[in-house]
């Protein structure tokens, strides 16, 4: 059935390179939008040269004509009308849901969405089983090829990792489940067990001689095995190395459409998976480099499961200074340069609408402001850019950290919102801290460190003390941070 | 086409991704996932290839299932990829004082 018509063929190929281009706009944010366009057009030309190619309309007839020959392959209007249904649903829930997210809930939506890919590529791989004859990876021996057997079974068992280690991502992120890690004893030799067991499954299904549609129970205990060592693997992994995850996934998602693509021949499949796979690889790096910790150690887990009693009782009594919003607008109001640096917590207190009408004002007074922004500064790669771009945040304004952090030395306030472990110096002196190693903001070269915050006990998601907090320079603004935003632009009005 | 020419395609496709995704600008890794979430769901082709082939009926509901689930990525990852996209914008207006890059 493959490439009968050479231009089959070249649909979808033009369907992967346009995927290419998608990707490709992204270089910038001008001309990300034609390349999210692009992108579509890719998909609409792969739906629609797979409808026309194997969906022939019954009574219409002609349409097709002798060149593409599918016997026992001629379908009614009801199947159609059945296909349509099913995009009608799904594109129906995608939509809306795409429309009504909060911009917070980001992560929590690439998650959901990287369970469907997953769950789509088991299904599919499971289709390909019981039909073979559809896929045209029937051997003449009434078995299923062995090639297409060992890409079915990889396809599938990807497919459920994604979906089961999905659905706890987006358990840990959405707040439904706990995000402390959650440790079984002997947990490596389980997974490991695991694994080899699908490794040694799918080979014996491979071997096997009993590989007609359906028939051999080997390819749904891998489903089963790939399913249960999904979730097995991202419930030990703690809230604060979630980005990693959810990047990890994401290139899960991609590989589980490769291994289908070989299946099915299909190079736009192949093309983006290998492009999808590759992307949420080099994500889950870039996570990784940001946090200074190393691949395997996030995927063996466990991180932030003890309490760590770092900063001690003892330093709790430290001295610091206490600032006003009155104290904050004056000093702001008298700098030059100005550098905020946002945290998550800024996030949650929806702070970002606040903090962009006071860095208006504060060029209204002539002063300089820019926006410093750290890899892991949301819970996603890139998720604090779009939460200040939602706030009107010009992006030519907002600066990733190798960008911007020789640039402290010569600024007059580090106003520091909703962030802790970004800026804190023990990840480059104390090597018995959790965080060192992570690239920080070297914000005590500042003349002026502000720090918003809630309370001097609340520390970082690593729960580590920040000696900042007590330096001469440094003014601790304690509040909540949208309030206490508000208040310096009341002062700053006046 | 034979398994060396996939094989092929597969591989040189890793390297595209590879230099393409190195020079997305990191502001926009959060609209790099949830594009890649919407184009990985041209796993679609194999739901559609399942849900239209007649014989073994059970094939063809696990197929029509795939292809809500791939829709649901494939309207939702592009419609909120649009969405972010449309957020960025460059400076309207000089600032009163620019401070040289």
């Amino acid at each position: 059935m493959h490439a009968v018509n050479p231009w089959v063929a070249v649909a979808y190929l033009v369907a992967g390179v346009l995927f290419i281009l998608a990707l490709r706009g992204l270089s910038s944010p001008a001309t990300s939008r034609t390349g999210n366009r692009l992108g579509m057009l890719g998909m609409l030309i792969a739906v629609v040269t797979t409808l026309v190619t194997h969906v022939p309309l019954g009574g219409v007839g002609g349409a097709h004509g002798p060149s593409i020959p599918f016997e026992g392959d001629f379908v009614d209007l009801v199947t159609a009308g059945e296909i349509v249904i099913a995009i009608i649903i799904g594109g129906t829930i995608g939509f809306i849901t795409a429309r009504r997210i909060q911009m917070t809930a980001m992560p929590q939506l690439v998650a959901a969405f990287h369970s469907l890919v997953g769950m789509a590529a088991v299904l599919v791989a499971i289709a390909a089983f019981l039909n073979p004859g559809a896929f045209a990876i029937l051997g003449a021996d009434g078995n299923i090829l062995t090639v297409s057997r060992v890409e079915m079974s990889l396809g599938a068992a990807i497919g459920a990792i994604t979906f089961s280690g999905s659905v706890i991502a987006f358990a840990k992120l959405n707040g439904n489940m706990s995000g402390a890690p959650i440790i079984l004893p002997a947990r490596h030799v389980i997974n490991l067990g695991t694994l080899a067991a699908i490794v040694i499954l799918t080979a014996l299904f491979a071997g096997s001689a009993h590989a007609g549609p359906g028939e051999n129970n080997l390819f749904w205990i891998v489903v089963a095995a790939a399913f249960a060592i999904g979730f097995l693997l991202i419930i030990p992994i703690g809230g604060a190395d979630m980005p990693v995850v959810v990047s990890m996934l994401n290139s899960y998602s991609g590989w589980a459409a490769a291994a289908m693509g070989f299946t099915l021949h299909n190079t736009a499949m192949i093309i983006t998976g290998a492009l999808v796979g590759s992307s949420g690889a080099i994500l889950s790096y870039i996570m990784c480099r940001a946090m200074n910790r190393s691949f395997i150690s996030v995927i063996a887990g466990g991180f932030g499961a003890d309490s760590s009693s770092a900063g001690g009782p003892a330093k709790e009594q430290r001295p610091y200074k206490r600032g006003s919003a009155e104290d904050a607008a004056f000093l702001l109001k008298q700098a030059e340069n100005v550098i905020i640096i946002p945290g998550y917590g800024m996030a949650v207190a929806q702070a970002q609408f606040v903090l962009r009408d006071m860095a208006d004002m504060l060029k209204e007074h002539g002063v300089n402001v820019k926006y410093a922004i750290h890899p892991v500064a949301g819970r996603m790669p890139g998720h604090m850019n779009v939460l200040l771009a939602e706030a009107n945040v010009p992006y030519d304004e907002v600066y990733e950290l190798e960008d911007i952090n020789h640039e402290f030395a010569q600024c007059d306030v580090a106003f520091v919102i909703g962030a802790n472990d970004v800026v804190n110096p023990a990840a480059k002196t104390d090597k018995a801290s959790p965080i060192y190693g992570m690239p920080v903001f070297d914000v005590a070269k500042a003349k002026t460190v502000m720090f918003i915050k809630r309370s001097m006990t609340g520390v970082g998601y690593s729960g580590v003390d920040n000696e900042v907090f007590y330096l001469d320079q440094t003014m601790m603004l304690l509040a909540d941070a949208k309030k206490m935003v508000e208040e310096i632009n009341k002062s700053l009005a006046d | 086409m034979d398994f060396i020419s996939i094989l092929s395609i597969f591989v040189l496709a890793c390297f595209v991704g590879y230099y393409v995704v190195w020079s997305v600008t990191p502001a926009l890794h959060t609209p790099l996932m949830s594009v890649t979430n919407a184009i990985s769901s041209v796993i679609v082709v194999g739901a559609l290839i399942a849900s239209a082939a007649a014989g073994a009926g059970g094939s063809k509901w696990f197929g029509l299932v795939a292809v809500a689930l791939a829709s649901v990525n494939i309207f939702g990852g592009f419609a909120v990829t649009a969405r972010m996209l449309a957020m960025y914008k460059k400076k309207e207006r000089p600032a009163p004082k620019t401070g040289g890059h």
